[in-house]
């Protein structure tokens, strides 16, 4: 159970009502949260909790759920060793969440390829341009219902699997 | 009267120094760096959207070409992040023989990036030595799993096959000999004057400013960050070894060119050590639906052509569940973050590319620096766009 972590505890004790839940899986901690707080939480873990790098920023996209995105940071604490995986659902409506850019410079070209290869903005961030696809590309390929083969051509017809 | 135009000039993609197709917009005051934008994405191939096309096994040679001077690493953070997903794990004698594939990448990788460095501040004689000693590990490579970069060696589970004969022999002639070698190299820079001019002092990043980027690896070791996955977060059985983890104090160029130095003697100690250990036994793990079936087995018995084929055309499903993996790269921390909707292709495969990151402190590193200096740092960050633009 995720209950019993030490981190996790001190989440709930202070962000009570933004912990929407709390998982083990394989050993391994993950915390969704609502995506309004995610800055004041990442901040607390920084100071608080010694949660300093942050090791990855990424994206999954879910058509059909709700909340069509799920935005993924892996922290880690190099005093504690631990590793922390939070989460923050973002609906396709309003697919924007707030940058972490002020807590962690890395977080840059991180949220950039977020932006590039599924069309998530981030407020705040001081340089939103596409990192990986040319400036002019149609389309956001990590999305689901972005075609592999491109937008342009024809489904590829022989064995693929 | 002072003259305040810059000029802009335009670094790559095509250059020898940027180590592939790396292209630096850099805005320059007569000679002295005021701004760097990076353009990258030339080598994008999406292996991220790829992968999620194809089943467990067929991603394993999408790894191979991300970072394409350490094959080995890249395989084994995929197939441990699998394993952890399925809750298997790999015999001892694979974990073992993983662990010496993966320390004598991490020498080639480390030789690739001595030769290049040197070379870029105009060090020839090292640039030849390093490639010389590059080929024995090349050749153990080529021997054990028939190719020089895209090995595709590792399985699910284990080894795609055991070692041949006379691998022992081969491998403990490298450790025998490259510390011979790694004196010549240090001999030859270590008190050189010209080497010490160009490097020391020269690309400064804190260990604060480092943490900031999220830098990993011997980078982030040189600017006096202790972090090493190998010991602080153990896979394959590292807890088993001991070694050194070297740190920097003046977090420049000279301490990083330090770092990988000792850090290629400790891989030759880890070695040593992994070969003192290794037992005969099984290189696969007893999980049938998951491992292919031995060869005797698929050309002898109708059972397991049935099995083999069942695996390779169907793959296997893999329970729902998402996983991060870490493992400590030549170049820093690779991960690899799988989310699993429970069948026999990934919902989502993240990769976390050292060099990526790293890249980001450049103009950081840069700024205020000559644009000569500028080169020495591109090759002290050791980036390889394979994986930057994956």
């Amino acid at each position: 159970m995720a209950e019993d972590n030490h981190t996790v505890i001190m989440l709930r004790a202070r962000f009570a009502d933004s912990i929407i839940s709390a998982k083990k899986f394989r050993g391994e901690v993950t915390v969704t949260v609502r995506k309004e707080d995610i800055v004041a939480i990442c901040g607390f873990l920084k100071d608080n909790l010694r949660y300093n790098l942050l090791t990855d920023v990424t994206a999954v996209d879910y058509p059909g759920n709700s909340s069509r995105f799920m935005m993924v940071y892996h922290l880690y604490s190099i005093a504690e060793k631990a590793r922390l995986r939070l989460k923050a659902p973002i609906a396709e409506t309003d697919s924007a969440i707030d940058s972490l850019v002020p807590l962690w410079k890395g977080a840059d070209w991180l949220e950039r390829e977020v932006f590039d290869l599924f069309g998530i903005g981030f407020n705040n961030h001081p340089d939103l341009r596409r990192i990986l696809m040319p400036d002019d590309w149609p389309g956001h390929p990590l999305r689901k219902d972005y075609p592999l083969q491109g937008p342009d051509r024809e489904p590829y017809k022989g064995r693929l699997s | 009267m002072a003259n305040k135009e810059t000029m802009t000039l335009n670094m790559g993609p095509q250059h020898p120094s940027t180590h592939g197709v790396l292209r630096l917009i850099v805005e320059l005051d007569g000679e002295v760096i005021q701004k760097i934008t990076p353009d990258i994405g030339y080598l994008h191939r999406g292996v991220e959207k790829l992968a999620e096309h194809r089943t467990y096994h067929q991603i394993i040679p999408l790894t191979d070409r991300l970072d394409y001077l350490a094959p080995m690493h890249n395989n084994l953070g995929y197939v441990l992040a699998v394993e952890k997903l399925l809750g298997i794990e790999a015999p001892e004698r694979a974990r073992t023989i993983r662990v010496i594939m993966a320390e004598l990448t991490r020498l080639m990788s480390h030789l690739l990036w001595l030769a290049c460095h040197a070379l870029d501040i105009g060090a020839m004689t090292v640039f030849i030595y390093c490639f010389r000693e590059r080929e024995d590990i090349m050749s153990v490579y080529e021997k054990i799993s028939g190719a020089r970069m895209t090995t595709n060696f590792f399985r699910v589970g284990g080894l795609s096959q055991d070692v041949y004969d006379g691998f022992e022999t081969d491998v403990r002639r490298i450790v025998a000999e490259f510390p011979g070698h790694f004196e010549t190299y240090e001999g030859l820079l270590t008190r050189n004057t010209i080497w010490l001019q160009r490097t020391v002092g020269n690309g400064v990043i804190s260990a604060q400013e480092a943490i900031d980027f999220g830098m990993t690896g011997p980078v982030l070791r040189g600017s006096g960050v202790d972090l090493d996955l190998r010991r602080d977060d153990p896979y394959s059985g590292y807890e088993n070894y001991s070694f050194k983890v070297p740190v920097g104090t003046e977090c420049d160029t000279f301490d990083r060119y330090k770092v990988r130095l000792v850090e290629m003697r400790e891989s030759l100690n880890i070695i040593a050590q992994a070969l003192d250990s290794l037992r005969p036994g099984p290189v696969l793990a007893d999980a049938p639906q998951v491992c292919y079936p031995p060869k005797e087995a698929v050309y002898n018995t109708i059972e397991g052509l049935i099995h083999h084929f069942k695996i390779a055309s169907e793959g296997f499903p893999v329970p729902a569940g998402e996983v991060y993996q870490g493992v400590e790269n030549p170049k820093g921390e690779l991960g690899y973050y799988i989310v699993s909707d429970g069948t026999a292709k990934p919902y989502r495969l993240r990769i976390r590319p050292p060099s990526f990151i790293n890249l980001q402190a450049i103009e950081k590193m840069c700024k205020g620096a000559m644009i000569a200096d500028l080169i020495a740092v591109i090759g002290s960050l050791d980036i390889v766009l394979g994986e930057i633009d994956r």
